[in-house]
């Protein structure tokens, strides 16, 4: 009871102090402000302006923003006996309704012409725009703030570095402070006032990988291409000396007249133009038309047009040559200070050097997840060809299978995660089925013939390819990744890597590890390196060799459809897709060297890392990647004829 | 005793005698010299139908004859095509430009011309400038020493390079794949200078032959590509019937013993090679005029796989199963795939040939592997041996 008692005064006494505390005295009204400044803002000139927008913006009135904005779109009238300011809203006639700032409510009417309405100029309205910024900076709510600086980041002005300054102090999001730190220091890379405080921002992003650092960097070191009679006090990039470097003495010349320092040469087509128009009788000065078919001869005929006045002189090489001599050729940068293009560009190195090493551990990355693929598309090879020395064109179609496979599932089965779940091991069985039926009905036929083998399964690919056509049809078929696998893991502007190939390089793995486990470590993986090593021996040592034989092709049957479900997640699920990684399989199995997984894993992490650093010189041409690709094995083959890893002895077979 | 040639070759006479008549007959019923029965573009279908047989000549040389499963033959004869193709293209454009010109007030220069033509044959691939290896496409004497000369070289030099490694078969037969991938991967390219995926076309268009329509020029190539064939064929019997040819059959059958008894396998195996590589690309080279168009697809990989299919069908070892294999299998397959062959109806489904020539295709090249490696050619030898037993 007492308790009860005696925190009820507690609780009285503090809502008596909380009432007692001073308010912050409103000294001033929003209208107050408006009035103090009235004359610049009724005069509206973008010079005198910004006291009235400082006032406005400094004010901390919960409205001051509001007004700002209403200013900004025209919406402020003043009346013009009192010049106070007001809303309006139009009623009958010319009278319209004045509406306070303050409170919204209407206060009376007016006639139009006793009223005046500020329009501000788009200078005045851009000032104003900037302080608005300032306010969405300091928004009470962070994803206002963050969008005011991507939108600042976007498009950035000059009129955006103070009102950021002014920004930073009162952030206490820690994630939004270092961004508005960061904008704030590419915006004075940019529109800094002075030198100083420009290098020192410029400076400060060495070895900084952002995208938006560049892109703040590179424009300082623009540069223009000026031809002056001699040196004068510019920011001289580099001195050009025409005939060298790239720099033709016709773009000498081309620049000379571009800049109005010299005629324009008559080009040859001018020339025949000219000609044409003057073609007297079938002559042109006395010369004969058809003796016209040279370029020395349509000179001769010109240069006598011109001594009779009826065509400009043309410029003699040696009248360019002289122009050439009299004048000096410059690159000069846009931006004035030396001091500040030589931290750019040092600035610049800084930033390409470290870009270059996380270029080569993105490529590494790239390189990793095309292996992966190439991998994963090849064991199931490696493991047919590899280990039982047989040719299985149909390897690819085993591909198409399994791809096919995961798009029927996700008919049924429309939950993405689920349904990849359920096609990875569906896909095994069918193509682990189809390996066997192939087997047992064919291949086993032809285990002496291998030439034959290669054939008859590529009889056994193309039917396989026109069936999914005829089942399928042409057109693409989807086979969509589940939604957390979408996306990709960003390490920074340079790096990064999606989430799929992440998943593919896994499953790599797992099937790498799978593998070597199930032909190391278990019974049926002894029995398929003896069938593999003597057939008659092992058959002699009990080992049924046609089931080993059987169980062997199903299993690389079977990894391929596995295969053929995690390429069917990024590429597109046609009848070619199988036939598209065939012959990229084969090179993978043949350079890393048959009859085993680890060199089925050199050949992919070969083949993979080499396609991408082909490709990392030449980006824009991947057929010459591929192209360049297939020569190098070719060559490589010359020179290790058993691939990267060669079994050797006995277990070499022949 | 040294039996005369065409003793050890009673099909040379056979053959020839078959393909005057073939020859002779199709003249005659021809639009361009005949009555008119049968169509020009089925006329040319012959002819084509003739050059694949001749390449075919070359794929049993080397692989039913040497053994070499070669997966890149399809790639010679489409260099070959291309040779042609460049003069072809190159000296119609140039009369096409030339007419125009006419029209000009002044002359045109050399250089006019010449430019006016680059940008007639590479705007379509966003130039105009004349690649280094269109140097002599002007010339009709060099490009058809280039027709021998390129894929001749090349054969040689990736041989040379293959055999010499003692890289044998089906490694040989993934690297010749290998090769055929990276040039065609080569030519789809835009600045490969043979205007990359567009390839060459309207090489139907004979320069030199103004106004003589296609029906003749189509008998024309008719009869060129018979002789190429006749004399295909003569030069495969005589090379196999003689040393050189025992010496290759020794290499199919057991490389190593011939090697120990003394004999450069990698010589012959080179020779072979290459010949078939310098048959494949004349082939070629009459074939493509007969189309009309060369485009990177026709020497994918895949091509020559069905080359070796047809040989395979034909029967390996035999001349003239080479040349049955190769014109039942392309003229089947342009019959199926022309939309000609009567659909089957089945009441639930129906048949169509387009859909399914390909899984026919495919099936019974796997039954023929399997139950009749000897293929055609093999079930006609059989025949005969019945005959002379009798």
């Amino acid at each position: 009871m007492k308790t009860a008692r005696f925190s009820f005064l507690l609780g009285l006494s503090l809502l008596l102090m909380a009432l007692l505390v001073p308010q912050p005295i409103q000294a001033q009204t929003i209208q107050d402000i408006l009035q103090e400044h009235e004359e610049i803002i009724a005069k509206g000139s973008r010079r005198t302006i910004q006291p009235a927008i400082d006032a406005l913006r400094d004010s901390g009135l919960p409205e001051a923003q509001r007004v700002m904005e209403l200013w900004q779109d025209k919406a402020l009238w003043q009346r013009k006996d009192d010049k106070q300011f007001f809303l309006t809203e139009p009623l009958e006639g010319r009278t319209l309704q004045l509406i306070d700032l303050i409170s919204g409510q209407p206060v009376g009417t007016a006639e139009k012409s006793d009223l005046k309405q500020i329009k501000p100029n788009s200078g005045v309205r851009g000032l104003i725009g900037a302080a608005l910024v300032q306010f969405q900076l300091m928004d009470p709510h962070p994803l206002t703030r963050r969008d005011s600086l991507i939108a600042i980041q976007r498009d950035p002005k000059p009129t955006h570095l103070p009102a950021l300054r002014g920004a930073i102090e009162g952030e206490t999001d820690p994630d939004l402070k270092a961004l508005k730190e960061r904008l704030e220091r590419l915006l004075t890379i940019t529109y800094g006032e002075t030198d100083a405080e420009r290098i020192i921002a410029i400076e400060s992003f060495a070895g900084d990988l952002g995208v938006d650092a560049r892109a703040a960097l590179n424009p300082i070191l623009t540069t223009t291409r000026v031809a002056v009679t001699e040196a004068s006090d510019v920011n001289i990039a580099r001195q050009l000396t025409p005939g060298q470097n790239d720099f033709t003495a016709d773009d000498a010349y081309a620049l000379l007249i571009a800049e109005n320092l010299a005629y324009p040469a008559i080009s040859n087509d001018e020339k025949r133009l000219a000609l044409v128009a003057n073609v007297v009788d079938g002559q042109v000065a006395g010369f004969a038309v058809e003796t016209l078919n040279t370029y020395e001869a349509r000179d001769q005929a010109y240069s006598a047009l011109a001594a009779e006045g009826l065509v400009p002189a043309d410029v003699t090489r040696a009248a360019q040559q002289k122009a050439l001599q009299r004048h000096e050729f410059y690159d000069v940068y846009n931006e004035p200070s030396q001091a500040v293009t030589d931290a750019a560009r040092g600035t610049l190195q800084a930033i390409e050097t470290r870009v270059g090493l996380n270029q080569t551990a993105d490529l590494a990355l790239d390189g990793l997840s095309l292996a992966s693929i190439y991998f994963l598309a090849a064991i199931g090879l490696a493991i047919t060809f590899g280990v039982m020395g047989v040719i299985n064109m149909a390897h690819g179609e085993f591909i198409m299978m399994g791809a096919y496979t995961g798009y029927v599932v996700q008919l049924f089965i429309p939950d993405y995660t689920l349904s990849i779940i359920a096609a990875l091991p569906l896909a095994f069985a069918i193509t682990f089925a189809a390996g066997v039926a192939m087997e047992r009905t064919v291949i086993r036929w032809l285990y002496h013939r291998p030439l034959e083998t290669l054939l008859a399964t590529f009889g056994i690919s193309i039917a396989l390819q026109q069936l999914a056509k005829n089942i399928f049809g042409t057109q693409a078929r989807p086979l969509t990744a589940p939604g957390w696998l979408d996306g990709a893991w960003v390490i920074n502007d340079v790096v990064s890597i999606s989430y799929i190939r992440i998943a593919i390089f896994v499953l790599a793995l797992i099937f790498f590890a799978l593998l070597l486990f199930i032909l190391k470590r278990t019974r049926l993986g002894l029995e398929v390196r003896a069938v593999t090593q003597n057939p008659k021996m092992a058959a002699s040592m009990g080992i049924n060799t046609d089931k080993i034989n059987m169980l062997t092709f199903g299993l690389g049957s079977g990894i391929a459809g596995i295969a053929g479900v995690a390429i069917g997640l990024f590429a597109q699920v046609t009848a070619n897709l199988g036939s598209g990684y065939i012959v990229q399989s084969f090179m993978t199995v043949v350079v890393g060297g048959v009859g085993n997984i680890w060199g089925t894993l050199a050949g992919a992490t070969m083949i993979g890392s080499l396609q991408k650093i082909i490709e990392f010189f030449n980006p824009s041409n991947t057929l010459a990647a591929q192209t360049y690709m297939v020569i190098f094995i070719i060559i490589f083959i010359q020179f290790r004829p058993r691939g990267i890893i060669a079994l050797r002895g006995r277990a070499a077979g022949d | 005793m040294q039996r005369s040639f065409i003793a050890r070759n009673p099909s040379v006479l056979i053959f020839l005698g078959i393909l005057a008549v073939f020859t002779l007959g199709a003249t005659i019923l021809s639009e361009g010299f005949g009555i008119g029965l049968i169509s020009t573009s089925m006329i040319k279908t012959l002819g084509k139908t003739l050059c694949l047989c001749l390449i075919a000549i070359a794929m049993d040389l080397v692989w039913g004859y040497c053994g070499i499963l070669s997966l890149g033959h399809f790639a010679f004869f489409g260099l070959g095509g291309y040779m042609i193709g460049m003069w072809l293209m190159y000296a119609r454009t140039e009369n096409i430009i030339l007419t125009s010109l006419a029209q000009a007030p002044i002359p045109p220069t050399d250089d006019e011309i010449r430019s006016a033509i680059g940008n007639q044959i590479f705007g379509v691939v966003g130039g105009s400038d004349f690649p280094l290896i269109w140097a002599f496409a002007d010339s009709l004497t060099i490009q058809l020493v280039l027709v021998v000369l390129v894929p001749g070289l090349l054969a040689l030099v990736f041989g040379w390079l293959a055999f010499r490694s003692r890289v044998t078969g089906v490694y040989l037969s993934i690297l010749t794949q290998a090769m055929t991938l990276a040039l065609s991967l080569y030519l789809f390219q835009n600045d490969s200078g043979l205007r990359g995926n567009n390839g060459l076309s309207g090489l139907q268009n004979i320069p030199g032959a103004k106004g003589v329509p296609q029906s003749v020029i189509s008998i024309w190539f008719l009869w060129a590509s018979a002789i190429a064939l006749a004399l295909g064929y003569i030069l495969a019997a005589w090379m196999m019937s003689g040393k050189f040819g025992s010496v290759i059959r020794g290499i199919r059958d057991d490389e190593a013993r011939v090697r120990f008894l003394g004999y450069s396998v990698e010589t012959y195996k080179l020779v072979i090679f290459t010949v078939t590589a310098i048959i494949a690309a004349i082939a070629g080279a009459l074939y493509y005029p007969q189309a009309g168009i060369i485009n990177p697809a026709e020497i994918a990989p895949i091509a020559s796989i069905y080359l070796a299919v047809w040989v395979a069908i034909g029967g390996r070892g035999r001349i003239y199963g080479a040349v049955i294999g190769a014109a039942l299998v392309s003229l089947l397959s342009t019959w199926f795939t022309g939309g000609q062959a009567p659909s089957i109806p089945l009441g639930f489904y129906t048949i169509h040939w387009v859909d399914w020539w390909q899984v026919l295709l495919g099936v019974t090249f796997v039954l023929v592997t399997l139950f009749a490696p000897q293929g055609i050619g093999g079930a006609i030898d059989r025949l005969v041996r019945k005959g002379t037993q009798l």
